[in-house]
């Protein structure tokens, strides 16, 4: 298998590895360093790619642990940082790469308050006609009522401006019904799960 | 306003799922109410309590959305995310399928729906993909209103809406060329809500307007007594905060006991309220 020599943190680390440090899995592509990426054409063929070029970011580093979080005793309410960990690593439909390794999503467009119990999170799609749109935003949707507790009014939406269709988009993922039917198809769940499914 | 709406019971009705909609039958002794787990269940009541007196299970293949009585209250409708509804005859205590239906149109299994003018613009009832034929949409307006429901006046009628506003609408007295009647809105209630409403109940016998809100509120409003009938104004008179867990679904007022309101939530409970209408600065 080609050394990968896209930087990432190995597991645990902590850091942000070079570019000599080579991958623990084999991957099917080869990525240069950010910011320019360029992802080969699918194995075997298929569809042309919605997005066949797109940038790719770095990823940000593990959490560092505070003291505070650390005594048992004293509750952690839940915060912008926790919100993006669930989330980053959502898969794109298309690429194997992760919402944060796209931009797709960011820790300064999520927004949490814990006494009032709401989420609201902006994601921002590669490209302004991306047609995944409304399934990248599904699965975030859904990674988030799957994993926060009950009393949580998630809201997703995309960033104002960068998707040509945003309004329709985002009137799809605020309306309940619409979702609770959508997550009803088995085939769709399948897609969605699949986003949601650890990479491994 | 305080103690104007009180809880008498809370029931979990369809456990792990949501509660979508509450159906009372026009005798006012039967409860349906449906969900997410696929049943609809029909609850009366024995004493003080009540009991589900029916389960019925097996009707359809997905989340059951809404359910209605016949005015005669032998047959129960209900449909379904599986797109198809279920049309249900009532035999003594029992309950069986007698005709599944594959429709696009949801007849009088859905609750009244009142075309609305607006001006040259018809504002309508549209659920996914439940669209009552024969209606149009302008502007773009029609998505965003949820529901509408026909009021203790023939004439008027009220309309919920994503937004979270109330418009509450009356027929004008405008000469129009077609045979529908032409509606224009005369009140607007704006700013009790924060976020969407999912439901509101107009009840026959007190007058009162129940809502039904995503922020899990429940809120009444009622007219002011002194208010001008063609320019009506509404005042809160109850509200519960935390009506339930989760988002309020549905709200039904009993058709023959005054102020017995159901509701149902996202939590998959159903609560039972009772109403204190105030007249004239004094609780009833």
């Amino acid at each position: 298998a080609p050394e990968n020599i896209f930087p990432r943190p190995s597991a645990g680390s902590g850091r942000v590895s070079g570019l000599s440090t080579p991958r623990k899995r084999a991957r099917l592509y080869s990525f240069p360093w950010v910011p320019v990426a360029m992802v080969g054409p699918a194995p075997g063929g298929g569809s042309p790619l919605e997005n066949a070029n797109p940038l790719i970011y770095r990823r940000s580093g593990e959490r560092p642990v505070t003291a505070r979080e650390e005594d048992d005793e004293l509750p952690d309410s839940i915060d912008d940082r926790e919100i993006f960990d669930l989330i980053r690593s959502i898969n794109d439909p298309e690429h194997p790469l992760t919402l944060e390794e796209l931009n797709v999503v960011e820790q300064v467009r999520v927004k949490v308050n814990d006494a009032e119990s709401t989420v609201v999170v902006e994601f921002t799609p590669t490209i302004p006609h991306c047609s995944m749109a409304t399934l990248i935003g599904l699965s975030i949707k859904v990674k988030l009522i799957r994993s926060l507790p009950e009393r949580f009014k998630v809201d997703v939406h995309i960033t104002p401006g960068t998707h040509a269709s945003e309004h329709a988009v985002n009137k799809q993922l605020a309306d309940k019904e619409r979702v609770a039917a959508a997550l009803e198809n088995s085939h769709l769940l399948e897609v969605v799960n699949q986003c949601l499914s650890a990479r491994s | 306003m305080k103690d104007s709406l009180s809880l008498l019971a809370r029931i979990p009705a369809h456990p792990d799922s949501r509660c979508w909609f509450l159906a009372w039958d026009p005798s006012g002794t039967l409860l349906a109410s449906c969900g997410g787990d696929r049943s609809i269940r029909i609850w009366g009541k024995e004493g003080d309590d009540w009991v589900c007196k029916s389960v019925l299970g097996e009707g359809h293949q997905r989340t059951i959305r809404k359910v209605a009585w016949s005015p005669c209250g032998s047959y129960l409708a209900s449909a379904s995310f599986d797109a198809t509804t279920c049309i249900w005859k009532k035999s003594q205590d029992e309950f069986e399928v007698r005709l599944s239906l594959l429709i696009l149109t949801q007849g009088w299994a859905n609750r009244l729906v009142r075309g609305l003018h607006l001006g040259r613009e018809i504002v309508w009832q549209a659920m996914n993909a439940h669209e009552i034929g024969g209606w149009g949409v302008g502007g773009g307006e029609g998505s965003d209103w949820i529901k509408c429901c026909s009021g203790l006046w023939d004439s008027a009628a009220c309309s919920a809406c994503r937004t979270a506003l109330i418009a509450v609408w009356c027929i004008a007295g405008v000469v129009c060329s077609g045979a529908d009647p032409s509606w224009k809105c005369i009140c607007t209630l704006s700013g009790f809500h924060t976020r969407t409403i999912y439901d509101v109940a107009w009840c026959r016998l007190t007058g009162a307007l129940a809502t039904a809100c995503g922020d899990d509120a429940i809120r009444i409003f009622e007219e002011e007594p002194l208010s001008n009938p063609q320019q009506p104004t509404f005042a809160l008179t109850a509200h519960v905060p935390r009506a339930h867990s989760q988002d309020v679904n549905c709200v039904a007022w009993n058709p023959k006991e005054p102020g017995l309101l159901a509701s149902c939530s996202d939590d998959g409970e159903m609560a039972f309220w009772k109403y204190h209408a105030w007249i004239a600065g004094v609780l009833l």
